[in-house]
């Protein structure tokens, strides 16, 4: 069973809750003591029907207390796969958590009110989402009820949502329009016979059909080391194996692989998973690799295949969404943390920080505090193995620490 | 949407999990499992002898015995350690009743399930793990929805949600300060469904009073409690048998059973998924539904 991965985010008021409660209530993931405790809370509200945005409710209660608003995950299932929504504000003081996520996700759902159209969230959204270069954009153009199911008035948003991407530097490989009214569950899990002028897919329907290359033959095979299990044992007396994960591509038995960063080739002999030997290990797969020789190979080495390795990387410029209280500060030592590596790394410069409204750089503004984005330039202690983020997101990304607090202050996109 | 029943464990889940065990043996110095013996700890041990495979898990187990635990659970922790070669400490919450750090609660709903704390805080200073591997999950609770998968603690074991470091990507960050420890929770995006796929799956041994099974029970507050010495019962309160299961294993004062027949895994995994079914409406009634009666458990047990 697969896995989908999905974040969405939007204000209080644009029925993202609706959605998220009508997709746990379509699909049965409403235990039964939550739903009557939801009946009960919307006829105390005085109303006649049983709101589902109260299931997520923890957010609103955060928001009026004032903490932090965090991502929220929030899990169903139907018989094709299992779904995790990583659920977050859109208010631009919140950007940091919209990137984070985002970061593990394989599809972006962004909703517009059909009344209001494109407004300023769905730009920041849309721009968060081609900046992770999130492969599936799903745009729920939502409230469809309040238009009177309006053919004209969704073509519209669509002709202006298209135009937002016609001025992108991304485009997501595959972007979906679907009119859904999310309170009356029209084109959610079920077809809308409301909206019969649509005949595509209701928003279940399609995220049911996304599939997965598991290969992942877009992008060049690396292997990141974790650890090396020799276990010493009489049964296991000269066993090295290599544990970590597949990053990105697929590796199979007897392929050649380079080691970086000591640059030593060899093949591989077995690829294990407990008990099982396979002949292929795919992207994201934990495994063991065991090679035909014996080269220098420890944690944090990478494996890849000799006709496509990274570059070892000194500098770099990338772009960042800076995540901590406290300012970039030029010239002070961060750690760069790259898949599990961490160097020592000192901003050399900041190029300029962009608005994520406009998709503009920002006149005169040099300095990167909480939530900004913008683009920077990096020297490193040691080389990293990274690629670039544009041609391989599961290799490009980095995040900094700062040295005294031991926080995670940024997330970079290597360019 | 159809009713299908959904038995296929999500194999990315397993694959997380166990670069999160990698992560955690590779980034501290001195880990450790925290095993209750109930289904959620046996999985993570599960994944631990996955991730080293064919090295040893490099990782005790500590177990905080409140001393009030099902003797079904102990049996099974032990013969699990003994079946695994793994290593196993024991801390007692006795010992920190007879220390005077804690006192003994009274009354019918006296539990010890709050004491532990104290007992698990001391162990993680005495035996100066940075590390402490649990089996929490997102899905359980909303507090826990926002947890990370490298939760940073302080001095005192405290979380503090608002100061919480982002995780992006896979990347994890468990960088700490000298007296602070780690959360570890490698299996925060499973479900309880997930949990029971995957020991079906792995076919994988548990204690025995998860099946059906016939014991003396009382009822309280509409709920199946476990008849023992350590319970503060009333004089109206009288035991009965009953052929019941757990769905959830903590101590015998705060666990309460459900009335079942299930005595195979397909049986509760059934269960759970009729008990979600159910909920769209009146199919089975209140008083037969386990989820219910389990969800007023928790709302008694936090």
């Amino acid at each position: 069973m697969e896995v989908l991965r999905i974040t969405t985010s939007g204000s209080v008021d644009d029925g993202k809750s609706t959605l998220i409660g009508r997709l746990l209530y379509d699909t049965h993931s409403i235990p039964q003591d939550k739903m009557e405790a939801l009946h009960a809370a919307s006829k105390r509200k005085g109303l006649d029907f049983t709101d589902l945005s109260l299931l997520t409710d923890g957010l609103v209660a955060e928001r009026e207390q004032g903490i932090t608003i965090d991502v929220a995950h929030i899990y169903f299932s139907t018989p094709t796969r299992k779904y995790i929504i990583a659920d977050t504000p859109g208010h631009i003081e919140y950007t940091r958590n919209m990137v984070t996520g985002a970061s593990n996700a394989q599809v972006s759902l962004i909703l517009i009110d059909a009344r209001k159209g494109i407004v300023e969230q769905t730009y920041r959204h849309f721009f968060i989402a081609s900046l992770l270069r999130i492969p599936y954009l799903v745009v729920c153009v939502n409230k469809m009820d309040l238009v009177e199911y309006s053919e004209a008035r969704f073509n519209q948003i669509v002709e202006d949502f298209q135009a937002l991407i016609a001025s992108a530097t991304f485009k997501a490989p595959s972007i979906k329009f679907v009119p859904i009214s999310s309170l009356y569950g029209e084109n959610v899990a079920a077809r809308s016979e409301k909206i019969s002028w649509y005949s595509g897919d209701s928003l279940l329907e399609y995220l049911e059909q996304i599939t997965f290359d598991h290969a992942d033959n877009s992008h060049p095979s690396r292997f990141k080391v974790q650890s090396v299990i020799r276990p010493k044992t009489e049964a296991y007396h000269d066993f090295r194996g290599f544990a970590g994960k597949v990053v990105s591509g697929h590796f199979n038995i007897g392929d050649e692989i380079i080691s970086l960063p000591s640059q030593q080739k060899s093949r591989i002999k077995t690829i294990e998973q407990f008990e099982t030997q396979l002949a292929t290990a795919e992207a994201r797969q934990s495994v063991v690799i065991t090679l035909e020789d014996e080269i220098d190979t420890s944690r944090g080495s990478m494996f890849s295949k000799p006709e496509n390795a990274p570059a070892l990387l000194k500098e770099i410029s990338a772009q960042v969404c800076w995540m901590d209280q406290q300012k970039l500060v030029p010239g002070k030592t961060y750690l760069l943390q790259h898949g599990i590596n961490r160097v020592k790394a000192k901003v050399q410069q900041i190029q300029h920080v962009i608005d994520v409204t406009s998709n503009k750089i920002v006149e005169d503004k040099k300095e990167l505090g909480l939530n900004d984005i913008g683009k920077i330039t990096v020297k490193l202690a040691h080389p990293i193995f990274a690629d670039s983020y544009d041609a391989n997101p599961a290799n490009g990304a980095f995040i900094l620490i700062d040295e005294f607090s031991n926080s995670t202050v940024a997330v970079g996109f290597v360019d | 949407m159809t009713n299908k029943i959904q038995w296929e464990f999500p194999q990315a889940l397993e694959d997380e999990a166990i670069y999160i065990l990698r992560e955690t043996a590779a980034q501290f110095e001195r880990p450790a499992i925290l095993f209750s013996g109930g289904k959620d700890s046996i999985t993570i041990v599960r994944l631990a002898q996955k991730a080293f495979y064919p090295g040893k898990v490099p990782f005790p187990l500590l177990h905080i015995d409140t001393g009030h635990n099902f003797p079904e659970t102990i049996q099974f922790r032990d013969w699990l350690v003994e079946s695994l070669g793994l290593d196993l400490i024991v801390r007692n919450v006795q010992d920190s009743i007879d220390q005077g750090k804690v006192q003994e609660e009274t009354g019918k709903y006296a539990s010890r399930n709050a004491l532990q704390t104290v007992t698990l805080l001391d162990a993680i200073e005495e035996l100066k793990f940075d590390a402490c591997i649990g089996g929490a999950r997102r899905d359980e609770e909303k507090a826990r929805a926002k947890e990370r998968i490298f939760s940073v603690r302080d001095e005192f074991g405290q979380w503090n949600a608002k100061m919480q470091r982002p995780e992006l990507f896979d990347m994890l960050n468990g960088k700490i300060h000298l007296g602070e420890n780690v959360r570890v929770f490698p299996i925060s995006n499973w479900t309880e469904l997930d949990v029971w796929n995957y020991i079906r799956r792995e076919n994988l041994q548990i204690p025995s009073i998860y099946f059906s099974h016939e014991r003396e029970i009382i009822e309280r507050d509409g709920m199946y409690w476990p008849y023992s010495p350590f319970l503060n019962t009333t004089e109206e309160e009288v035991p009965f048998r009953q052929k019941v299961r757990f769905r959830t294993v903590g101590d015998m004062t705060c666990t309460a059973a459900v009335i079942s027949e299930a005595d195979k895994l397909e049986d509760i995994i059934g269960e759970i998924l009729e008990a979600k079914i159910s909920e769209r409406g009146a199919r089975i009634d209140d008083k037969r539904s386990e989820a219910a009666m389990e969800k007023r458990k928790q709302a008694g047990y936090f």
